[in-house]
């Protein structure tokens, strides 16, 4: 594997900061040029367990997080123990002088002599880091003073001596792990997790009303929109439960309102009923499912791609719709912010399906440029509709016109019923026929809009490695793996997995000698389908589902297992 | 005043007799004298046959799912405060089926009217006990008596300080369509528990039951009392108070929100200079 890269994980017991610690670090090096992924590994609770922060860093671009370890920061003696198996020949630990390094190489900080108080301890580490990674110690000031600005000048200044007490002791030791090489590009990058960027696509996009009921790892993508509400003029309400949160939404969506609504497996298994209002209703919403193992509550903190069918499937009865799985931050922003376009345009619901370990991982994002954004669909504001408006209007796409209540004298009429055109119940069976028709025409136009996938490596490879979602990254770095060792190996990524338009993949499967379907998932969904839709068999697949992400190492030996 | 007729007139899928039909003509009756348009109008219901209402009449009408009439209904007044917002549905629907729903509106105080066609039995799916039915009273489906206590939905939004509170009667038009008025014209979440008869299924709430018992709340009732109204939501028996119950001040949903959202949210458009700015703070 390319070893230009160091992979620092920080441990300890949840409450002890490494969350602090773990994204500083990481924000200092994205403005110090690097690449990062992050990788969050907690335990569903608020205090004590284990819990880790990794943070994979390389002047040249990283894909996805690594299990060997190259700087440990053992924030409790625990850690030690349970990572001194996955430590790199050149691996140090850096751990307080009261914790045993089990004789491997490393610092022991006298954090209580560096520090006038136990709450500095993060900012002590993050001094002894700095020195590690031989980073300029103005990122670290420059954050240190942008973080605890509102809290005065002292603390400012006090959290400063620290750093530079902890830089300065750091310094007379000889640690001897050498520098990183530097990197080279000095334009500006985002620090954002996949949740973030979610948030940001939706805003992007117009996203004025966000209903949500709390569910671990959907949660950050609510938080950040709440956190840019004021600025962005955007309701954001914690309904009562989820069956409200949708139902919530929709009601806001048919009054006119760009409507997300973020969840979580568990929580999106209670909107069902509200997903086929929507497809029968003909009623706007994207729906972000942010995915973790279960079933039932499953592993709450942890990763998983074990909802596609969820989303493929959700609802009862026929009715169109999309299901976005984009695979970095980068493709969150992009296909959330598409995926609030196509509901309003095919007026369907559409899903950004993502997952724990994107949702939590930060990298250094190229800025959004806002200004090269497609123009979105919006829902009709004309006024001046005469009384005969039809909201089911049957039309050739299927789409008909969505006109606003309260906008003029026409009447909006929608019902969860069949209905007539104009939105009454209907048991006329002759109508029921026409409509299903018409709404499923919208399926053809959702599918005409299909993104296709992404195909990237060498040509008529020997070995094509297909994935989709947060697998694109270590997919990638397997492909690089195995181009280096000689092997020619693309990869196809589906960054929309429905509905699926087989010209756009089918030739390049068959260009491969061998293809192998990546998934976070036991009974690979994604490939399933592919097979219902098309017929097509991938040579073997690989799977994961022990709540962890998929890693290039897991990839590389399933597929020697394989062989 | 807005004619009556512009509501329109439509062939109903309810019994003759029904309580329904009552309660859309004083609905009507509300409408106009509120001098609301039809498209000013926008009735949530939910499934049952009192969520079929705003199909019989003029209106814009999300009719939604069972137990659902008051999520669409907040999502709709919250996204346009420029459109009058009901809820409408029967007391299975909004106290069973919806009943998180309820508590959750009555915390969040957003400004609509909630009209519930209660008529103690479900009629829809023909009869089974609904949760106002007395305990005791003995259906097709509970035939040893319906187990459960029921609900009293004026006593928990009057205990919930619901700003506007009452109960009324479906064969007393006026007085309801009355009632309808000042619920519509209250700051903040209205609750109109409306007594009603089911011709088909309720042998024991009929018209003569409820004559016998219902009688209006005079002169000597004030609903800024909150110990009266509380006194009046438990008389529930040999005498049963129609008239507005209780009315509080407290201050609306909508009030109480980030105040830079522009509505209708229909006509908000991002701003991408604020967004770019956002986007800076994440370098």
């Amino acid at each position: 594997m390319p070893d230009t890269c160091v992979n620092i994980v920080i441990g300890g017991e949840a409450g002890q900061g490494l969350v602090t610690v773990g994204d500083f670090l990481a924000k200092a090096l994205v403005r110090a040029g690097y690449e990062i992924v992050v990788t969050q590994d907690y335990l569903s609770r608020i205090r004590g367990g284990h819990n880790t922060y990794a943070i994979r860093v390389s002047h040249e671009q990283v894909h996805g997080p690594r299990e060997s370890i190259d700087l440990l920061v053992a924030l409790d003696a625990q850690t030690v123990l349970m990572h001194r198996s996955d430590l790199t020949g050149r691996a140090m630990v850096l751990a307080d002088e009261s914790i045993d390094r089990l004789g491997h190489p490393g610092l022991s900080i006298p954090f209580k002599a560096l520090c006038p108080k136990p709450m500095f301890e993060n900012i002590a580490a993050l001094g002894v880091l700095a020195r590690m990674l031989c980073l300029d110690r103005k990122w670290f000031e420059d954050l240190i003073a942008e973080t605890f600005h509102k809290k005065g000048d002292e603390i400012v200044s006090a959290n400063l001596k620290v750093f530079a007490e902890a830089l300065a002791w750091a310094e007379t030791q000889q640690a001897g792990f050498s520098c990183m090489p530097a990197p080279e590009r000095t334009e500006k990058r985002l620090f954002l997790h996949g949740n973030d960027a979610i948030a940001l696509g939706a805003l992007a996009a117009g996203a004025n009303f966000c209903s949500y009921y709390p569910m671990t790892p959907s949660s950050s993508v609510a938080s950040t929109l709440i956190e840019h509400a004021q600025r962005m003029g955007m309701l954001v309400e914690q309904a009562e439960d989820e069956i409200a949160a949708i139902n919530m939404a929709l009601g806001a969506s048919y009054a006119g309102a760009r409507v997300v609504v973020p969840t979580s497996g568990g929580g999106f298994a209670l909107m069902v009923e509200g997903i086929s209002l929507a497809g029968m209703t003909e009623t706007p919403v994207v729906v972000v499912l942010a995915q973790r193992p279960g079933p039932a509550t499953g592993l709450p903190t942890r990763t998983e791609q074990g909802d596609l069918n969820l989303v493929l499937y959700a609802g009862h009865g026929d009715f169109p719709r999309a299901v976005f799985a984009p695979g970095t931050p980068e493709q969150c922003f992009e296909m959330t912010y598409r995926a609030m376009d196509q509901a309003e345009k095919w007026q369907s619901p559409v899903f950004v399906l993502t997952d724990q370990y994107l949702a939590d991982s930060y990298r250094a994002v190229t800025p959004f440029d806002l200004s090269a954004l497609p123009p979105v669909s919006a829902p009709d504001l004309t006024t001046d509709k005469p009384a005969g408006y039809e909201r089911y209007a049957v039309t050739e796409s299927g789409v008909s016109p969505r006109l606003v209540p309260g906008f003029g004298e026409h009447l909006v009429v929608l019902d969860s019923d069949e209905h007539t055109p104009d939105g009454h119940i209907t048991e006329d069976l002759d109508v029921r026929v026409r409509m299903v028709d018409k709404r499923m025409r919208k399926g053809l136009g959702l599918k005409e809009d299909v993104l296709p996938p992404i195909f990237t490596g060498d040509d008529a490879p020997d070995l094509l490695l297909a994935c989709w979602g947060s697998t694109f990254g270590p997919a990638l770095e397997t492909a690089q793996v195995l181009r280096q060792q000689g092997k020619k190996t693309a990869v196809l990524h589906f960054g929309q997995v429905y509905p699926l338009n087989p010209d756009q993949f089918l030739p390049l499967l068959a260009s491969a000698g061998r293809t192998v379907m990546v998934e976070g998932n036991y009974s690979c969904q994604l490939a399933a389908l592919i097979r219902q839709e098309t017929g097509y068999v991938f040579g073997a697949t690989v799977s994961r589902y022990d709540g962890l992400p998929v890693t290039a190492r897991h990839i590389l030996r399933q597929l020697e297992k394989a062989n | 005043m807005i004619p009556i007729e512009q509501y329109g007139t439509f062939e109903t899928a309810w019994c003759p007799g029904c309580g329904n039909i009552s309660i859309n003509k004083a609905l009507k009756k509300a409408l106009s004298i509120l001098d609301l348009p039809p498209h000013k109008v926008l009735i949530c219901s939910g499934i049952g046959q009192a969520a079929k209402s705003p199909h019989y009449l003029r209106c814009n009408c999300f009719n939604g799912l069972h137990g659902r009439s008051l999520p669409p209904a907040q999502g709709a007044a919250l996204a346009n405060t420029e459109v009058t917002v009901f809820a409408e549905s029967g007391d299975g629907c909004s106290y069973g089926e919806g009943g998180n729903h309820f508590l959750a509106a009555m915390r969040r105080n957003v400004t609509m009217s909630y009209l519930v066609h209660d008529n103690q039995v479900y009629g829809l799916t023909k009869g089974q006990a609904s949760p106002t039915t007395a305990q005791g009273q003995a259906t097709k489906f509970q035939p040893w008596g319906t187990p459960s206590m029921p609900f009293n939905p004026v006593a928990v939004a009057v205990t919930m300080d619901v700003p506007f509170v009452a109960r009324a009667y479906a064969a007393e038009v006026d007085h309801l369509a009355d009632i309808i008025v000042q619920a519509a014209r209250h700051p903040g979440f209205a609750l109109v528990d409306i007594l009603q008869p089911c011709v088909s299924f309720n042998k024991v709430n009929t018209y003569a039951w409820y004559k016998e018992r219902c009688y209006k709340l005079g002169q000597d009732h004030d609903p800024s009392d909150w110990q009266q109204a509380m006194h009046k939501a438990q008389e529930f028996g040999d005498r049963i108070p129609i008239g507005v119950i209780y009315k509080g001040s407290r201050q609306p949903y909508e009030q109480r929100i980030v105040s830079s959202v522009r509505r209708p949210l229909a006509t908000s458009k991002p701003d991408m200079a604020a967004l770019a700015d956002i986007l800076e703070g994440y370098a």
